[in-house]
Formats: structure tokens, sequence, C-alpha cells
């Protein structure tokens, strides 16, 4: 099963390694011949990637991969999304069966030089935390000793929470289960005593267990999780496109252009503003692009402040705070270089 | 016709034939044509694999072995900690692996081998019953038992605070089965002396008592002699030793219960899963073995005045296991490799280790190599033993 599917992968990193190496341009010129766009991501956690109840992919992450597919052929819907699991997520890159991977990644530096894969501007700045149920009463670190945890394999989670049990001189119990929605359901089923993860994904589990109220999310957060959209090493260009099409729903947020405005600030004075929508052009060109291609981004997709409310905002279940992830100018860490 | 004769003599002359048409050398052309396309292909995909990878900075090889894992693992047959290297992380995989295979196949030859004779049994309720568990168990997908095994074991079973205590000593929980185990003791390792010594002379007493009833056709009774023998050394060892009664009970304490022996959940399901699976098809090798006799066997058997029990033993099972043996073989590596299916219930076996490992080094190549390599072995290595005991079995044919 996951075996086979490793397999399969594996075979596939083989033989298109083998094949070619990766040239300046080769993905964008793959993407735009094949018409649409493949964009790896999680499928099972609420409020990043997940199909909602008539099959429409909703979330962060899948409208992160809607604006590279407005930027690359002005028009948000051509996206194919691939559910992978996170042993699986990073040879399907490797192996070239996705252009683009937007599923709750945290960069690292193994992963960035051994793995041969580079990290965009980041789009959800994150840190672990661990869910656990009310009555356990844990309130600090010691109460967690002899735990049993239950953790996703092949993620910095599962090194993480080992590292702070080593840090801290502790034991436990890891209970790792590939597939999320099974990792959970462990979970809320008394089979471990803690869920750790990023805490956008521990709010994500908790809105849709059979009954949130029982569970609390303590404060206790063990690590920095810069979670970003990733590509492969070797094609620039495509990092560039996959990289500023992140930094344009971050610098719209900040020019406040927004989906429903953009239209009209089209006709802002602002040069600013012009530059970013194409109304001077030259910086669509630059990356390989129409000069629209911005404009498409948050015309259809919003920018990063509309995606973030939209999708795991204080509205949602999830009703997740700004914090980090404001704009700069708010005291948080979205900052995008200038379109210039 | 005198003509022909010479013809067919010219052609036989050796000298005369280019080696071309020459049969024999021909397909030591073709074999070595073959062999170097082969090895070309071969040779081709890994230099051109290194290359790429290496333009693709994506790092090869197996030094990862010796460095630091960083990443826990749920259950171990020996000491591992997150400290330990890639390479012990891998080992404890093959352990657990190993664990699950042995006592799984064991398992299934006893309850396979029941549940197949049950199906011919002349009672009526017996036979159904066993058809119904055979086709049940055989139909349904080996990973949805796991499934609902695992998620019985936790759905059903209470939290550790309330566990279920049937016994003393033995506590059921959603955790898993945990029960009190002897504590420690120097009488364990005399026990464990006594019960190898009692082996062999059990090998002794059996080859003894076939010798003499060849010689005077006097039986002896080996089969309750070796079990008093195989029993009771290692009780006279204890009771030497001191007869140590302290055992080590499970305690509940913080979050779960400390000491004594458990048996997690994910192993269990896993277990059962997998021998209820495997049972199924080894009871109907079993039966077809045993009908694969004809009648007249039993017949001539019970004529000479054979019990019940000898016909099954010395005349049905003989021949029987001839039958059984080939296709039993497979089902034996099927369920080592059904063992995979642990990483969809958190069991840590080879294939778990294996992917969190890839997952870790982002070396997918080496990784799943290696698990390739290891399940090669496995399946082999059955294969091979079953091989020679098949052998063995099928020279008591006359």
């Amino acid at each position: 099963m996951k075996f086979f599917k490793l397999c399969v992968v594996a075979v596939a990193v083989l033989v298109l390694v083998t094949a070619s190496l990766a040239m300046a341009g080769e993905t964008l010129d793959a993407v735009k011949k094949r018409g649409y766009l493949i964009a790896g991501v999680n499928g099972g956690v609420f409020g990043f990637s997940m199909p909602d109840d008539k099959g429409v992919w909703k979330g962060l992450d899948v409208d992160t991969a809607r604006a590279f597919a407005a930027a690359v052929f002005g028009d948000a819907s051509k996206v194919k999304y691939v559910p992978l699991t996170a042993v699986q997520r990073l040879p399907a890159l490797q192996a070239k069966e996705i252009d683009v991977l937007c599923r709750n990644t945290t960069q690292t530096l193994t992963r960035e030089t051994a793995n041969g894969l580079n990290f965009v501007q980041v789009n959800f700045y994150d840190g672990q935390g661990f869910l656990a149920p009310k009555k356990l009463g844990i309130k600090k670190a010691q109460d967690m000793d002899g735990a049993t945890v239950c953790v996703l394999p092949g993620t910095t989670t599962e090194l993480n929470v080992a590292d702070f049990y080593r840090a801290n001189n502790m034991q436990w119990k890891p209970v790792v289960i590939e597939q999320t929605a099974e990792l959970s359901k462990a979970f809320f089923a008394g089979r471990c005593d803690l869920l750790t993860s990023d805490l956008s994904q521990l709010a994500a589990h908790r809105a849709v267990a059979p009954n949130p109220a029982e569970y609390v999310l303590l404060p206790i957060v063990i690590s920095k999780e810069p979670l970003a959209p990733v590509v492969r090493h070797g094609d620039d260009q495509w990092y560039d496109i996959v990289n500023w099409s992140v930094m344009a729903l971050i610098q719209a947020e900040e020019l406040g252009i927004n989906s429903n405005n953009v239209h009209i600030m089209l006709k802002n004075k602002n040069p600013r503003v012009q530059r970013f929508l194409g109304v001077i052009p030259g910086m669509g060109k630059n990356l390989g692009l129409d000069d629209e291609w911005a404009y498409n981004i948050i015309k259809q997709v919003g920018n990063y402040g509309e995606i973030f409310e939209r999708n795991v905002g204080v509205n949602t279940a999830l009703g997740l705070e700004r914090g980090l992830n404001a704009q700069w100018l708010k005291g948080g860490l979205m900052y995008s270089a200038p379109f210039r | 016709m005198a003509q022909e004769v010479t013809d067919s003599t010219e052609i036989t002359t050796p000298a005369k034939i280019p080696f071309w048409y020459d049969p024999t050398k021909r397909a030591i052309i073709y074999q070595v044509v073959v062999l170097g396309m082969v090895g070309m292909i071969g040779y081709y995909l890994f230099t051109n694999t290194q290359a790429n990878l290496e333009r693709q900075s994506i790092a090869t090889g197996f030094g990862f072995f010796a460095k630091e894992a960083s990443f826990e693992i749920g259950e171990s047959p020996i000491p591992y900690s997150a400290a330990d290297t890639y390479a012990r992380a891998l080992l404890v995989g093959v352990l657990n692996t190993l664990k699950v295979a042995f006592i799984g196949i064991i398992l299934t030859l006893i309850l396979g081998t029941i549940i197949g004779v049950a199906r011919l049994s002349t009672n009526w309720l017996v036979a159904k019953l066993a058809g119904v568990y055979i086709e049940v168990m055989q139909d349904i997908p080996v990973l949805l038992q796991l499934f609902f095994w695992y998620s019985i074991s936790y759905e059903i079973l209470p939290s550790p605070r309330q566990a279920l205590n049937p016994f003393t000593g033995v506590f059921l929980t959603n955790r898993g089965l945990i029960f009190a185990v002897p504590e420690a003791h120097p009488a364990h390792g005399y026990m464990a002396l006594a019960f190898l010594g009692g082996c062999v002379a059990v090998w002794a007493l059996s080859r003894w008592a076939k010798r003499r009833q060849e010689k005077t056709g006097k039986p002896f009774p080996v089969f309750l002699v070796s079990i008093a023998i195989l029993l009771g050394l290692p009780v006279a060892a204890w009771m030497f030793g001191g007869a140590p009664l302290k055992m080590d009970v499970p305690v509940l304490r913080g979050f779960n219960f400390q000491g004594g022996l458990t048996l997690s959940p994910e192993f269990t399901a896993l277990l059962l899963g997998l021998v209820l699976y495997t049972a199924a098809f080894v009871a109907e090798i079993v039966r077809a073995g045993i009908q694969a006799i004809s009648r007249g066997q039993v017949e001539a058997a019970m004529s000479m005045g054979l019990k019940p029990g000898q016909v099954l033993r010395l005349v049905i099972l003989p021949q029987a296991l001839r039958v059984i043996i080939p296709p039993l073989t497979s089902q034996m590596m099927n369920l080592t490799k059904n063992s995979t299916l642990a990483v969809a219930i958190g069991f840590p076996d080879f294939v778990s280790v294996a992917n969190t490992t890839i997952n870790q080094t982002g070396q997918a190549i080496e990784g799943v190599g290696m698990i390739m390599v290891v399940y090669l072995f496995f399946s082999l290595s059955t294969s091979a033993f079953m091989n020679w005991y098949n052998k063995r079995t099928a020279l008591v044919e006359r």
C-alpha cells in the first residue's frame, strides 16, 4: 500500500533523475504545455487543504497553489491537487510528480541542502505544541513525563518532540501513524495522552473533533515551524515565480489591494501599486509571465489577509489570531521584498 | 539413400560448421550478449542516477547509517533511544518485523491446522463453522481487518485509569494488555538451561525409542515422557534455584502503568489480523492436503489395527505434508510481506522505520533499495528453509 506507493515514487525518482536534469524554465514550460499545475497538498488538515462536502478543495495551502495557477495561466482553477502523506511528500517533489509542494512543510537546512529542495517565502509561521484532554490537568512541561504521544512519522514534529523529551530528561512513548486522519482518530479515542503537531494543525484537528470543548492546547511551544511552499533545486525561474507569487499575496495586503477593489486600484496613481498591478509594465516580463500576473492572483484568490481570514481566521472553526502571521507593520512577520 | 548418409556425416563434422550455426556456441553468445546488455543498463542507470542526484544536490550513499536518528520508536526488543544511530533504528525495525513474522507464522500454523481439520470433521456444526470462518476471513481484505482490530482495541477498551482487571496482575486498557511477569532472578537462567537440556534429552529419547521399536517391535510412550521431561526439568531447576515467587506487578503511575510486560494495541492488532487472515488460507491448504490422500490408505491403515491417532500421525500426515508444504511456504511469505501493512496502524515494523528514515534523510532510493533487500532476504531464507524441509518430507516417498 504505502510501501507500494513509495516504491513507485522511488522508481520514478530513479527514472526521472536519470532522464534529464532540470534546466532553467523547464518546469514553467512543462506546466504550460500540460495546461494545469500539479500541487502536492496535505488533504487532511481542515483550514489548510481539504476538499469540502462538494469536493471543492479549500484551505490556505490550496489558495496559495491557486495563486500560482493564476500567475501562470491567469486562471486560478487550473490546479490538480495531489494529497500526500508526510512521508511521501518530499520524494514526490524530487521525482517531479508535482510542480510545487504546498503542504505545511517546515523549512529546514537539511531539506534545502541534502534533499535538493528550495523553500520560498513562508506562507504560515507556526510552532509546535500539544493538544491534551482537559481532564489530565497538564500545566507545565514536567507534567508530561511518561506520556504516550501521537505523532506523524517523517515530520520535523517527530524529531522536535524527541528533542524536547531528551532535553527535559523525561520518558515518553510515541504512536506513529502515517495517515493524518487515522492518527487523530486514535488520539480522540484515547490511544494517546497527547497529540503533537504544529499549533495550526492541532487547532484544525480540534475543530473537527467529536467534542472540541474537552481538549485544550497546552501553553508549551517547543519549536519554530516556518511553513512554506517548496520547489526543486535547479530551476531558478520556477523558484522565482513561486516565491514572488507568495510575495504578491503579502504585498497586496500591505498596499491595501484585495479581490474586491483590485479593478479600482488599476486606476490608482501610486507608482508602487501601478508597478505591482502591471499598469507600469516590466515585473511580469522579468518572471517570464504576462504583466497581469499579480492582478490575476489578487482578483481570483485575494490577498494574504483575505486568504488567512477565509480559511483559518478568528471567524472560522479554527479561530486563529493573525499573531506572527500579521503584516510587519502590525507586529507580524509577513514582509514582502519590494516589487521593483 | 547412400548420398543422404554421406551428407549427414558431413554435417556432424564440427570443423565444417561456422560457429554461428553451432547451437551450443550460439547459445553461449546470446547469453553473453544478454548479460552484457543487462550489465550495461544497470551501469547506465547507476552512474546516471549518481550524476544527476549530485547535480540536483541530493545526498547519496549510506553515510547516514552512522548518524544520530533523533526519532523515537514506540516499541523495541533491544534498548533504543533517539540518541542512537539510524543503523540501530533500522535494526529495531528488522527485529520488530521478525518478531511479528515469527510469532505470527507459528500461531497461523496451529490455528490453520485446527480449522483445516475441523472443516473435515464429521460433526456438522463444527465443519460448517470452520467453513464460514474460512469464507469470511478470506474474503475481507487484510488491511480492513487490521483497521478493525486496531480500532476495537482503542475504541472499546477503557483508559488506564479505568483499566479492566480480569485477573490479579492483568490489566486490559486502550494502551494494551499489561500483565505481571516474574521479577528477574538467577533461577530463570537455570530454568532456560534445564529446558535446553530437556530438548536434547527428548531428541535422544525419541531416537532410542525408534530404534528399540524397530528391533523389538515394542512401542514407547515418547510423547508423554517428552512432555514430562520438558516441563519437569525447568520446574526442578526453579525449585533448586530457591523457588522465587516474587512478581513484577504493573502499577498505575502518572499516565500509564509502569512495570510488568505490555503488549501494545498496535502489535496485538497486527498479529491478530495477520494470523486470523492467513490461517483461513492455511486451513484450506491443510484440508486439500488431507483430502488428497485416497480413502483406501486410511482403510488399509485401520484394517492393520492402527488407532485413529496413529493413522493420522503415521499414514495421513507424512503424505499430506508433501502436498501441503509448497503452498504453505508461500502463505508464510505472504504473512511476512503483509506485515508491512503495520504502517497503517502504527506498529514500528521495518517499513515504518525505513519510511521515517527516508523522510528524515531524504534518500528515497537507498531507503527503498534497503527495504527490497531486507524483504527479499526474508522471503528467500524462508523458502530455502521450506525447500529443504520439503525435500526431507518428499524423500519419504517409496
